[in-house]
Parts: C-alpha cells; sequence; structure tokens
C-alpha cells in the first residue's frame, strides 16, 4: 500500500514509522482481522472508520504492537536502534487510584524519563491540557471530559512520535469532544503522527489525513480524507457514510 | 441462657478489671497472628499480584493447587511445622519449638495462601482491560502487578483482615507447635480450649467474647478507612464516562 499525502504543506516522511505486510489477527478460532498491508508515514493523522466489531480497535492495537499477530509487523527505528517512542489513549482511560499528579508521575516512570525531569514534565503536561489546578484532586472524582485529558497529558508528557487513540471522544459530551479534539489538533500540529478509531465521520473529516474503512475485519478503503468523503466509495463504506451501517 | 449471661458478664469483668494475665494472653495473641499476617502479607501480596497478571506455562495448575491451600487443616499445619522444628527436624536447630517464633511461623503457613489466592482474584479483576493500559505505557508484569496493587490498596486492607483472622481464630497448629505454656505461649484460642476441657465453659465463652472484641475493634477501625475511599470511588464511578475498574476496548 503506497503512502499516503497528508494535508498539503504537511511534512509526511518518505521511510514508513510502521508497515504491516500480511498482518492479520485472530482470537483462538476466530479471525478478527484479516491480513491486511499497511503502512504509517511521520506526520499522517489516520482515522480508522468501521462499524461495531470492523476491527478498529483490532487495528489500533496491532499498529501499536499490544497484540500478538500472523504477517508482519516492522516499526522503523532510527540510526541508535531506536524504535519511535508511542503512547496510547483509551476510550476509557485507566486511572489509578492516586492524585492526577501520582498518575503523571507514574506514567513518566514507565516511560524511562529520568527522576530530575518528571516533575517539570508533569506539570508542563497538565497546564497544557487545562488540569494544573487539579493536581492533588484524586484522578478518578474528575469529570469523564477531564480524565480524558488527563489520559492525553499522560500521553503528551512522554513526548511520542505515535499516539493512538480509540474513540477519544466516544463517551463525551459536546463540549468535553470540544476541547480533546482541540488537544489532539494541537498535538498533531506539533508533529506528532496520530492513529485513532472513532465513528464519528465529522471528527474523522476534521482531524484526519487519512482514512482506513475496515468491514468485518478486512481493510476495503485506504484514502486521503477528501477521497474518502467526496469520492465514489465500495458498496459497505458507502452505506456506512450515509448512516445505513452503525 | 444463663452460662451465656454469665459469659457476657465475666467478658465484661475481664476486659474492665484490666487482668495483667488475661491481656498479656491477648497481646501475645495480637502479636503472634500481627506478625504471621504482615509476614504472609509480604509474601502473598507480591506473589498473588504476578500469579494474576503473569503468564507461564501451568499456571492453572498452580492457581488450583493455591486455591486448594486455602482449605489447609491448621492442625495438618502445626504437625507439619512440628516435624520440621523438632531436634530431628531439619529446623530444629533453630530451637525455637514451644516459643512464639514457632507459632510465628505456623500461621503464616496458614496465611500465605489465604493472601495469595485472595490477591491474585483481586488483582486479575483488575487487570481486566487494565493490565493492557499499563502495559501499553511500558509496564512489565511485575510493574503492572505493583500498579494493580497500589490501586487497589483499600481492598487489600479486607485480604489482610481476613488472613488476621484466619490466624488469630486458629487454634490447632499453635497448640501444638506452642505446647500453650503459661505466660509464654499461651494465646487466646489456645486458653479457650483450655477453659473448655476443664469444664469452665462461661470463662471460655467470656474470653472469646474478649478475643472477639478485640478484633472488632480492628476491623472497626479498617472499615472505616474504607468506607471514607470508597465513598469518593462511588461518587467517581457515578458519573458517566468516569474511568472504572473495567475500562477497556471496543470492537
Amino acid at each position: 500500500m503506497s503512502p499516503t499525502p497528508g494535508r498539503p504543506g504537511e511534512p509526511v516522511g518518505a521511510t514508513p514509522l510502521i508497515r504491516l505486510q500480511g498482518a492479520g489477527v485472530c482470537f483462538g478460532a476466530r479471525t478478527v482481522l484479516q491480513a491486511l498491508d499497511v503502512e504509517v508515514h511521520r506526520g499522517e493523522r489516520v482515522a480508522l472508520l468501521g462499524s461495531n466489531g470492523s476491527g478498529k480497535t483490532t487495528l489500533l492495537r496491532l499498529l501499536h504492537g499490544q497484540v500478538t499477530h500472523t504477517g508482519i509487523r516492522q516499526v522503523h527505528t532510527d540510526a541508535q536502534g531506536r524504535e519511535p517512542s508511542q503512547a496510547m489513549v483509551f476510550q476509557r482511560p485507566f486511572l489509578l487510584r492516586l492524585s492526577v499528579w501520582w498518575n503523571l508521575q507514574v506514567a513518566l516512570w514507565l516511560a524511562g524519563v529520568p527522576r530530575a525531569q518528571r516533575p517539570e514534565r508533569a506539570r508542563l503536561a497538565l497546564n497544557r491540557v487545562g488540569l494544573g489546578e487539579h493536581a492533588q484532586r484524586p484522578a478518578r472524582v474528575l469529570s469523564g471530559g477531564q480524565q480524558q485529558r488527563l489520559a492525553l497529558a499522560r500521553a503528551w508528557a512522554v513526548r511520542p512520535q505515535l499516539l493512538f487513540l480509540d474513540e477519544p471522544t466516544a463517551s463525551l459530551d459536546p463540549a468535553a469532544k470540544r476541547d480533546v479534539e482541540g488537544l489532539i489538533e494541537e498535538f498533531a500540529a506539533e508533529g506528532m503522527t496520530v492513529i485513532m478509531s472513532t465513528h464519528n465521520l465529522g471528527q474523522a473529516k476534521r482531524l484526519a489525513t487519512r482514512v482506513l474503512y475496515l468491514e468485518s475485519g478486512q481493510l476495503v478503503v485506504d484514502r486521503p480524507v477528501t477521497g474518502f468523503f467526496n469520492e465514489a466509495l465500495p458498496e459497505a463504506a458507502a452505506q456506512f457514510l450515509s448512516g445505513e451501517r452503525a | 441462657m444463663g452460662s451465656f449471661t454469665e459469659s457476657l458478664r465475666l467478658a465484661w469483668d475481664m476486659a474492665t478489671r484490666w487482668d495483667p494475665a488475661l491481656w498479656q494472653v491477648v497481646g501475645l495473641s495480637l502479636q503472634v497472628s500481627g506478625s504471621a499476617t504482615l509476614i504472609g502479607a509480604a509474601m502473598g501480596l507480591m506473589g498473588g499480584a504476578w500469579l494474576a497478571v503473569a503468564r507461564f506455562p501451568g499456571q492453572r495448575a498452580v492457581v488450583v493447587a493455591l486455591n486448594t491451600l486455602l482449605a489447609l487443616p491448621s492442625v495438618v499445619v502445626g504437625l507439619v511445622v512440628y516435624l520440621m522444628l523438632s531436634r530431628t527436624g531439619p529446623l530444629g536447630a533453630w530451637g525455637v519449638l514451644f516459643t512464639p517464633t514457632a507459632m510465628v511461623l505456623a500461621q503464616t503457613v496458614l496465611v500465605v495462601p489465604v493472601v495469595t489466592a485472595l490477591t491474585r482474584q483481586l488483582v486479575a479483576d483488575a487487570a481486566h482491560g487494565n493490565g493492557e493500559q499499563l502495559r501499553s505505557m511500558g509496564a512489565r508484569p511485575i510493574g503492572v502487578a505493583g500498579l494493580l496493587l497500589v490501586h487497589e490498596r483499600w481492598a487489600l486492607l479486607t485480604v489482610l483482615l481476613t488472613a488476621f483472622g484466619r490466624a488469630v481464630s486458629e487454634v490447632g497448629a499453635v497448640m501444638i507447635v506452642g505446647g500453650n505454656i503459661a505466660g509464654v505461649t499461651r494465646v487466646m484460642t489456645t486458653t479457650i480450649a483450655l477453659e473448655t476441657s476443664k469444664g469452665d465453659l462461661p470463662l471460655a465463652l467470656g474470653l472469646g467474647i474478649v478475643l472477639l472484641s478485640v478484633v472488632a475493634l480492628i476491623n472497626l477501625g479498617i472499615a472505616l478507612l474504607q468506607w471514607l475511599q470508597r465513598d469518593q470511588d462511588a461518587a467517581a464511578d457515578r458519573r458517566p464516562g468516569a474511568a472504572t475498574a473495567t475500562g477497556g476496548v471496543g470492537s
């Protein structure tokens, strides 16, 4: 599958950050994702679309390296042999029964950030998502939108090159959705490569440069966002777009 | 009914009279069972958490064996520890048979499976869905285990209470390895067994009530801590879209 350019003027790397070749996923006897080829390039914003059970989340987990698969998953390494840093934000982020501050500290510790740098990084991340004043509050008493912003802060704090988002605004009210989308937009503008699964077509249109449409574990469409929304699509994708498939 | 009322009166008298001999027995009970619970917790909490998140061949068999050990008879534990610590046993050189140390050792053997099995179940439930999120942040199994222990710390207090209850209420093991020596290894349960065998049932029952009251006070303090924490969590979980213990993946 050839690399798909982003919006005009956006830097898109020549070497893919992640390449899947004939990669598929089975859970026991059930094939959840059929063998597919996908490349994700630096600076892209990829939206994974599809109806429930189409395999969006599984593809996201596969790209993130969190699931056992068949075929090949290659991650581009730098001159020192290091893989690009990655972070994932889940639809319902798991927050430890600790304060907002300590949730960030734990994330930075797990990411291997040196102890001396953690307080400053945590402070910057909290201010970035507008939670600076909530640092000492228990994380689990925050509102749904604030919890998602904390999850984004946790991801942003580790400076990921690849940011995976699993339906990041699915359970949020419109105002919280706007806040979270704004942050994703800002993160992407900073050069993060963003890959997100979503049911929200408007969100895909607003945030993505490229759309991968899945149907029953098969990759059916892989197009730039303008091509996906403005050009003729295969029947299944067209039905999804017109709201005939949930 | 009469002997029960008499027992209550006796228990009240013993508690309010501040009889040094009684409180020495209560103190030794708490010291032995508390030590066994702490040692058991050190071994069982991390072991159980690791068992919940690690994957290795034969894991199911280990879990089945562990759960079977929950029904370990205290008399059998006492007998095995006695044989280990007796002069001819492999640990006979320690010279700790018929001392509180031997009682701590026997009760530790009893509580380790309780702490390990209950912790494993608790952490496995918490890891369902959430373990992947921690792994995606870079946590290795041991890190996931440690973080979920921290996350479930209030619920784990109940596990420790259960373990303490198992230790403080057992009589068979401490009787065998301690010998029920007055002023040295006599604890509440062995005293109750002794008074029962002597036919002084009101005194035995009264001692039982004192024991229960002491344990109830400890439970009350811990329950209060948990209630304060759970109230906060419940408020968080009532909100739509709030983080839950089972937050996970979609399609």
